[in-house]
């Protein structure tokens, strides 16, 4: 579970998981049956990009054309992708 | 960077994050372990209509309201629960069923798949059907197991909670299997709590210190060879913890009950508190009875607290404890949970924990959740039954 995530990779969120925008609390949220985790800006950006289609590399070039003046952006979103793999929050698509 | 489940770390001021619908008391099954009300008969005949709960939801949700709860009682008693689902679905809410599965129909999981309902959980009592219809009192095995496909047919996630107690605390590692079988992807198992219809059973329902240990060894082997692959959650039963648990993370925190016939809670067993008055929606708005209202102020923060709790300094860890099971056990709703090792009135968990090693002298008869004994507790008949716990009637 904690290999290193592959840049062909793609990713979709787990099953019955649920990713939206919640006013309220000002930020992104993952649902699930047990609980909710409520995502910091930059956790909410990837989790956003992750739609079972684009690959890693996809998902890191995405980020750095929407934010070019963060410095080291692909560790971040890697690191981010890494984590929400080992939660169980996103699964790998076949 | 992220916060973990029931919004804990949640910034000021506080917001209703959780809403949980007790949307009937009525219940066709008869649950020693139930914490409704003993009182609850009292309630069954001024339930909110559909369009006052409708505007519940959508109040509820102005105030950030996210994570739904539809329970009950039995919420499929109520032939508007398809109506409910998809107002929910359409405000947004993430929406939860929980229901004893008496009552589910493909007609009906059809209609809530469509309305935007998103789980539904299932309460499970045992792998045996003795034990299944012994402590719910009704024949009600079999149907779980019709249930629990047709949740799985209509690609739902499957949780199941287990109520733990006495009578099924041995068999956890074949409940943990039979879920596998089935395809949980969470499972509860969820210690009895001791309030309402549980509390008076308490003597016949909790299980030994050894017990406990044994079961969630057990639990936490089989988490280890399932792996992701199914959650288990263990919810420890707080008698048997030196610190009490940090009730509903907090009162009037995060978490908002609106009851049958229309009471706005901080908690399931608040009503049981001494002079409190709670609002009412078909008299007060939600918006008032959150921020507002006396009883949601009353135990917010720790300005309440007496010694030891006051200067403690894991006050924030805990919050003193749960205010009604202080007041069911010790007649102070303002003292230090009897759970906690530092409690001056923590002899009262001792003596319960103590009596579980004997239950044959501890035991008084099992009182089944049913309205002839809900009527007869109001009508003040039980009263030996009832006396040592404080506040019920
Ligand atoms: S615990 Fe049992 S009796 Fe109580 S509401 Fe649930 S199903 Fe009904
Ligand atoms: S004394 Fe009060 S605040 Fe301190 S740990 Fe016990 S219950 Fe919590």
């Amino acid at each position: 579970m904690s290999d290193k995530i592959k840049s062909d990779a793609v990713f979709g969120l787990a099953r019955h998981y649920r990713f939206q925008w919640e006013e309220a609390q000002g930020g992104y949220v993952l649902l699930f049956p047990e609980g909710m985790i409520k995502l910091n800006g930059g956790a909410g950006e990837v989790i956003k990009r992750v739609d079972g289609k684009k690959t890693v590399g996809e998902i890191v070039a995405d980020c750095k054309a929407a934010f070019p003046d963060v410095p080291d952006l692909e560790a971040d979103v890697l690191a981010m992708l890494q984590l929400a793999h080992e939660k169980a929050w996103i699964a790998l698509k076949e | 960077m992220s916060q973990q489940n029931n919004g804990a770390l949640l910034n000021h001021p506080p917001k209703p994050f959780w809403l949980l619908a007790e949307i009937t008391y009525r219940c066709p099954l008869h649950c020693a372990f139930c914490y409704n009300p003993t009182d609850y008969v009292t309630h069954t005949q001024n339930e909110l209509t559909t369009e006052q709960w409708i505007q519940v939801l959508r109040d509820a949700r102005k105030m950030g309201a996210l994570q739904l709860g539809i329970s009950g009682g039995e919420p499929l008693l109520r032939d508007d629960i398809e109506q409910i689902v998809a107002e929910a679905g359409s405000l947004g809410y993430y929406s939860n069923l929980i229901t004893s599965g008496v009552g589910l129909t493909e007609k009906r999981i059809a209609e809530f798949k469509r309305g935007g309902l998103d789980h539904i959980q299932l309460s499970m009592h045992d792998i045996t059907k003795d034990i299944n219809n012994f402590i719910t009192d009704t024949n009600t095995f079999e149907l779980k197991k019709k249930v629990a496909a047709m949740i799985k047919e209509y690609d739902y996630p499957m949780v199941l909670n287990v109520v733990i107690h006495r009578y099924n605390i041995e068999h956890i590692g074949e409940i943990l299997e039979m879920a596998e079988a089935i395809g949980a992807d969470f499972v509860e198992l969820a210690n009895t709590q001791y309030y309402g219809w549980s509390l008076l059973n308490r003597a016949q329902l909790m299980p030994t210190r050894e017990q406990l240990e044994k079961a969630e060894a057990i639990t936490n082997k089989f988490r280890e060879r399932v792996g992701n692959k199914m959650k288990v959650f263990f919810v420890v039963p707080d008698y048997y913890a030196d610190r009490p648990k940090k009730c509903m993370n907090g009162w009037g925190e995060v978490f908002m009950i609106v009851t049958a016939n229309g009471d706005v809670l901080p908690c399931h067993s608040a009503r049981s508190l001494p002079g409190l008055e709670f609002p009412n929606v078909r008299e007060n708005g939600l918006e008032w009875a959150w921020n507002e209202s006396p009883a949601f102020n009353k135990y917010r923060g720790d300005d309440w607290m007496k010694e030891p709790c006051r200067s403690c300094p894991e006050k924030e860890k805990d919050l003193g404890g749960c205010r009604c099971q202080t007041y069911l056990l010790t007649g102070d709703a303002e003292g230090t949970d009897p759970v906690c090792s530092l409690s001056p009135t923590h002899d009262v968990i001792l003596q319960a924990i103590e009596d579980a090693k004997n239950p044959q002298l501890a035991a008084q008869p099992i009182l089944f959740r049913n309205d002839k004994n809900s009527q007869k507790i109001v009508a003040g008949e039980l009263k030996d039954l009832v006396a040592p716990f404080h506040a019920l009637p």
